[in-house]
């Protein structure tokens, strides 16, 4: 689902932002522990980064909002881990695995750690020319799927400017659901905060976001 | 709220409990090595950090084609510096002038320059930050303690892809002439990321 909870930008009544003096990595070790086997999970490639958010957004609202981002990471992978089928919920429950592990096409290693604290290449070759360049007048679809996208909703139906060509790109709105990378141009479109806003909005303020091609028509 | 520090006390049992039975239970089945588990914990809470942006940006300050460079192509002049962790595909750096003022943002999830700045705090991934940015920067900045000159434009970066943006604030006055370690000393996370400036010269680690 897309216009779900996680799409916040442009919302009021979050109140202030409350920055804490020397924040530790992590408040929790297990919040540590969440964190590393996320990683881990996410070296076995049964699904995408994509797929993560997407299983993070469609937590129930209430969840969402209640959970620290740790939980809600957690919440997240164990979500994902019984729709894939490696652990079911009777284990989850017991706190034991209950029946023998699934082969793995691969499972993190120690060795292969240094890999999983770099970030993956998302370029991937064009299968066809760049339909927009720098300059480029454009306007945001108007979308709404049901699934995952990088759309926000403060941003659709907009009227924009390419600013960059950032390459040909892992389409998140196919990956998520493990229907493939469709890769497709990235851009960055920059809007002024007048056109998101309305009149009142601060007459300095310009928002980029990072658009796929499927996302932008010609203006 | 998307994270509060008063209602820790009941959470913080049932997530270690949860957590731990998760891990058991990944652990028995083949998933996961602890052993891994344990060294990526180490690998953020004692090698990745801001300290690495902080390095980069003091190089940009100092070398001129360093900077041009590293406007140029992020990924690649950040790690012809020679890092422990090298750094991803896709990181732009975003330069700030007198005249404009980038600030990032990830108004869906919690994308962030890791490799750079280290694991986002809390407040970036919190919802106050990820709704208030994009319609009221300076807002936000207030929040921050930091007033921007009423005609300085502000940019704001939202991160909806698997780009990531690097901010390289202004070099304070009172500088000239300085190591690139003891630039790196007033260069603080939030002035990576544009909810803050870098220190002023006289608060420099000597």
């Amino acid at each position: 689902m897309s216009n779900t909870i996680h799409d916040m930008g442009g919302m009021h009544g979050f109140g202030p932002v409350a920055a804490e003096a020397d924040e530790p990595p992590f408040h929790a070790a297990w919040e540590g522990r969440v964190l590393a086997m996320q990683r881990a999970m996410g070296f076995t490639g049964l699904w995408t980064i994509d797929g993560g958010r997407a299983s993070l957004e469609t937590l129930p609202p209430l969840e969402y909002l209640r959970s620290s981002y740790y939980r809600r990471w957690f919440l997240g992978l164990e979500k994902r881990l019984i729709a894939h089928g490696l652990v079911d919920e009777a284990e989850v429950e017991a706190g034991h695995s209950a029946h023998p592990g699934r082969r793995l096409n691969r499972t993190l290693a120690l060795g292969d750690v240094p890999r999983t604290l770099v970030r993956g290449n998302f370029a991937r070759p064009a299968p066809a020319p760049a339909r927009f360049e720098p300059g480029d007048a454009v306007r945001t679809r108007n979308i709404n799927p049901a699934t995952h996208t990088r759309l926000p909703r403060y941003a659709r139906g907009k009227a924009g400017t390419v600013e960059a060509v950032r390459g040909c790109h892992v389409f998140p709105d196919t990956a998520a659901r493990g229907a493939g990378d469709h890769p497709q141009w990235l851009y960055t479109v920059v809007f002024s905060g007048r056109e998101l806003w309305g009149a009142e909005a601060d007459p300095t303020l310009s928002v980029s976001i990072d658009a796929f091609e499927p996302y932008l028509d010609p203006a | 709220m998307a994270h509060s520090h008063d209602d820790h006390g009941s959470e913080l049992s049932e997530m270690q409990l949860r957590v731990r039975a998760l891990e058991t239970i990944l652990t028995e089945k083949g998933y996961v090595d602890p052993a891994a588990l344990d060294r990526i914990v180490e690998a953020f809470e004692t090698e990745i950090g801001p300290h690495v942006g902080a390095r980069i940006v003091a190089r940009a300050w100092s070398d001129p084609g360093f900077k041009a460079r590293l406007l140029a192509d992020g990924t690649e002049a950040a790690n012809s510096l020679g890092h422990q962790s090298p750094v991803g595909s896709h990181l732009i750096a975003v330069e700030n002038t007198p005249d404009s003022h980038n600030i990032v943002v990830c108004t869906l999830c919690s994308c962030y320059p890791w490799e750079v700045l280290g694991l986002p705090p809390v407040w970036y991934k919190s919802a106050p930050f990820r709704s208030r940015t994009v319609i009221d920067p300076r807002g936000v900045l207030a929040d921050f303690g930091v007033t921007l000159p009423a005609e300085t434009t502000v940019r704001v970066w939202d991160s909806t892809a698997e780009t990531r943006f690097l901010v390289v604030p202004m070099r304070p006055e009172g500088t000239d002439g300085w190591s690139e370690e003891r630039l790196a000393s007033l260069i603080t996370r939030d002035s990576m990321v544009g909810t803050g400036l870098p220190l002023p010269a006289d608060r420099a680690a000597r």
